[in-house]
């Protein structure tokens, strides 16, 4: 029997991944680039068997990127407290080691006030993926400096220009021992759908930074302010080759051990001596 | 009961009993006086291949942990202290709302802040209350020996099992720390408790049974959960409608509260010339010299009950109601400055009866003399 293709437009991942849309995300922003991307790799993934999304669960913080995965990807979601995604996440995988676990997290959520589970899940390679979009600000709550706000950018707390730096999250979870770290932008959704794929198939703790577009907090008060221009100058800032611009791709891939295996095997010698 | 006599440390009988009613996912954040408790499950889950144990790095990724593994179908527990529990909070109210089975161990010592960190206290039972944020019922429980940590804990579990909802065991330091003779059951005489399971496939994660309790589905087994602290309909799909919102409190308050008699154990000795005049009341470690103080006051002549609460919260005022009736005073001994007694005197108001707190600070438990003394001051002003 001839398996006919089906065709995949949009209206075959709104049905197959989607519990409904439209999303209630802004105009312009880049949130709903990242959930088609998403849903496009998971797409990937199940169809070469390497996913079953029986067993996917999402996790979220608090915060516009918590809304990429809950309520819309129709998998299991758990939606969090803020910041406290990946703590959640950690429970859930070493409960239950089959499932894929998958965290949506903002830079407010997984920079800011969850920065301390980020390391430490990091640090212990935990096997999940956690995708951190990266909009520069706190934008469910209109438009606060975030530790990924760039130096003198004007938010509604920082109103003279933010006195800080930003953190490199990437260099932070490289540091911290993640053993998948890479990072993307918008402005390069296939780039993201490739990612992912990558991420959920390593074992061990992915990080991907993905850098989108807040055109609502961010863009309102910092050039250039439209949305369209704001997703070509991320394209303009990025490069996987040139060392004057904000790098982008897979900074690390490293095959090591998780800590579930190490769990296992330091029972395993327990049990044998005894 | 049958089964083997053991000389144990409160700690390690509490998580023998975590372990003996099932738990397999235990987190937690090194605190005095709780990490014995931590150290002893992750010593014997080395013995269980399918048992986790991970120190997390904080109070709040130890309960958030827990949440997420409970989804997964894990039977799990953390133990802290009052410092520890209080970053649990904020969580802990996510775990009430999402109706969350997890068992939160707290070993109290002696505050506020650090205080005195080693010395026992009882100084939580309101933040093991209503600590968290929102509007919720909590279940407490309250054990005085290190053999009630063994039971209390399977109890907890048991509990927290049964209603899809976590439960708090309020121990303290002078118990966990404390050395004594206890029985550990037979396994099969252990009385395990697991959530009840939805039949079919998917099932909504908030849809109750007549008798108010959800079954649990889980992750992983095909019912696309949309999990929330948010306001949610039975599927989880996030809804703030007042009326919504409105039902699901109050059901999750009858959930607990229809339940009350099966959930509150009081021990009770009544004088055995009947009559009382006088009734000490108490809980955790200062219902011991309490216990001994009503021996003592009872040899001389003066008629007393006592009551020791080994269920906190709920609070069952019909029960707790009818032991007051008919005294003239109802003396509380608790290590703070007053807590119990509100609520002995919130429903001893309605009887007449006269409460009179007997509290101690300074990390140091009563002795049955200053007991006695309070007793005998209090009965010389109303003569
Ligand atoms: S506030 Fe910003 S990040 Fe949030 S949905 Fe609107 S544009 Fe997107």
């Amino acid at each position: 029997m001839v398996k006919k293709k089906i065709e995949k437009n949009n209206e075959y991942y709104r049905e197959k991944y989607l519990r409904y849309i439209p999303t209630a995300f802004c105009p312009g922003c880049g949130n709903g680039i990242i959930l088609n991307a998403l849903v496009r790799a998971l797409d990937r993934l199940v169809e070469n068997g390497q996913l079953n999304m029986k067993n996917l669960v999402a996790v979220s913080g608090i915060g516009c990127s918590g809304w990429i995965t809950s309520p819309y990807l129709k998998a299991d979601t758990l939606h969090t407290t803020h910041g406290r995604a990946i703590a959640f996440a950690t429970g859930v995988k070493l409960a239950n080691p089959k499932l894929n676990v998958l965290v949506l997290t903002g830079d407010g959520d997984g920079a800011a006030i969850g920065g301390n589970h980020l390391i430490h899940a990091a640090r212990r390679n935990i096997d999940m993926t956690v995708i951190l979009v990266n909009n520069q600000v706190y934008g469910m709550t209109s438009g606060q400096t975030a530790p990924t706000t760039p130096y003198k950018a004007i938010t509604t707390t920082t109103p003279g220009g933010n006195p800080e730096h930003p953190f490199d999250l990437a260099k932070l979870v490289e540091g911290a021992n993640g053993s998948f770290v890479a990072r993307t932008t918008v402005a390069h959704p296939r780039h993201i759908q490739k990612l992912i794929e990558q991420a959920i198939t390593h074992k061990g703790f992915s990080f991907i930074e993905v850098k989108t577009t807040c055109p609502t907090y961010y863009g309102r008060r910092n050039p250039p302010k439209d949305p369209p221009s704001m997703v070509k100058q991320l394209k303009e800032i990025t490069s996987r080759t040139d060392p004057n611009k904000i790098p982008i791709g897979v900074f690390k891939e490293e095959q090591r051990p998780t800590f579930y295996e190490q769990l296992m095997s330091i029972k395993k010698v327990k049990t044998e001596e005894e | 009961m049958s089964g083997k006599k053991v000389f144990l440390l409160g700690n390690h009988a509490l998580a023998k009993g975590a372990i003996a009613a099932g738990c397999n996912f235990v987190t937690g954040y090194p605190i005095t006086p709780a990490s014995e408790v931590l150290e002893q499950i992750s010593l014997e889950f080395l013995n269980y291949p399918d048992r986790v144990y991970i120190q997390m790095e904080d109070e709040i990724a130890s309960i958030a942990a827990l949440i997420g593994a409970s989804w997964a179908g894990a039977k799990t527990m953390t133990a802290t202290s009052g410092p520890g529990f209080s970053l649990m909070q904020e969580n802990l109210s996510y775990a009430y709302m999402t109706e969350t089975p997890l068992v939160i161990a707290v070993l109290q010592r002696s505050g506020p802040s650090t205080g005195q960190a080693t010395l026992p206290g009882q100084q939580e039972f309101y933040q093991a209350r209503f600590g968290a944020h929102g509007d919720y019922e909590a279940i407490v429980f309250s054990p005085w020996s290190v053999q009630e940590m063994f039971d209390l804990a399977i109890k907890s579990f048991n509990t927290s099992e049964e209603l899809r909802h976590p439960v708090i065991l309020l121990a303290d330091g002078e118990i966990g720390h404390m050395r004594e003779n206890m029985v550990l059951p037979d396994p099969e005489e252990i009385k395990i408790v697991n959530r009840r399971r939805p039949k079919t496939v998917p099932y909504p994660p908030f849809q109750p049974d007549e008798d108010y309790i959800p079954p649990m589905p889980l992750f992983g087994e095909g019912h696309n959960l949309l999990i929330t602290g948010s306001s949610h309909d039975s599927n989880g799909f996030r809804n703030a409608d007042p009326e919504l919102h409105r039902k699901n409190l109050e059901r999750m308050k009858k959930k607990v509260q229809t339940r009350i008699d099966q959930l509150t154990d009081y021990h009770s000795e009544l004088d055995p010339r009947g009559d009382a005049e006088i009734i000490l009341i108490s809980f955790g470690a200062a219902a011991r010299p309490t216990y001994h103080a009503v021996r003592k006051l009872r040899e001389e002549g003066i008629k007393t009950d006592f009551l020791r609460l080994r269920t906190l919260w709920p609070f069952n005022d019909k029960v707790i109601g009818s032991f007051l009736e008919g005294k003239t005073h109802a003396f509380v001994v608790e290590m703070n400055q007053g807590k119990l007694v509100r609520e002995i005197e919130r429903v001893g108001n309605k009887y007449g009866v006269k409460s009179v707190l007997v509290g101690k600070i300074g990390g140091v438990v009563h002795t049955s003399k200053e007991i006695i003394q309070k007793v005998h001051s209090e009965l010389k002003k109303a003569d």
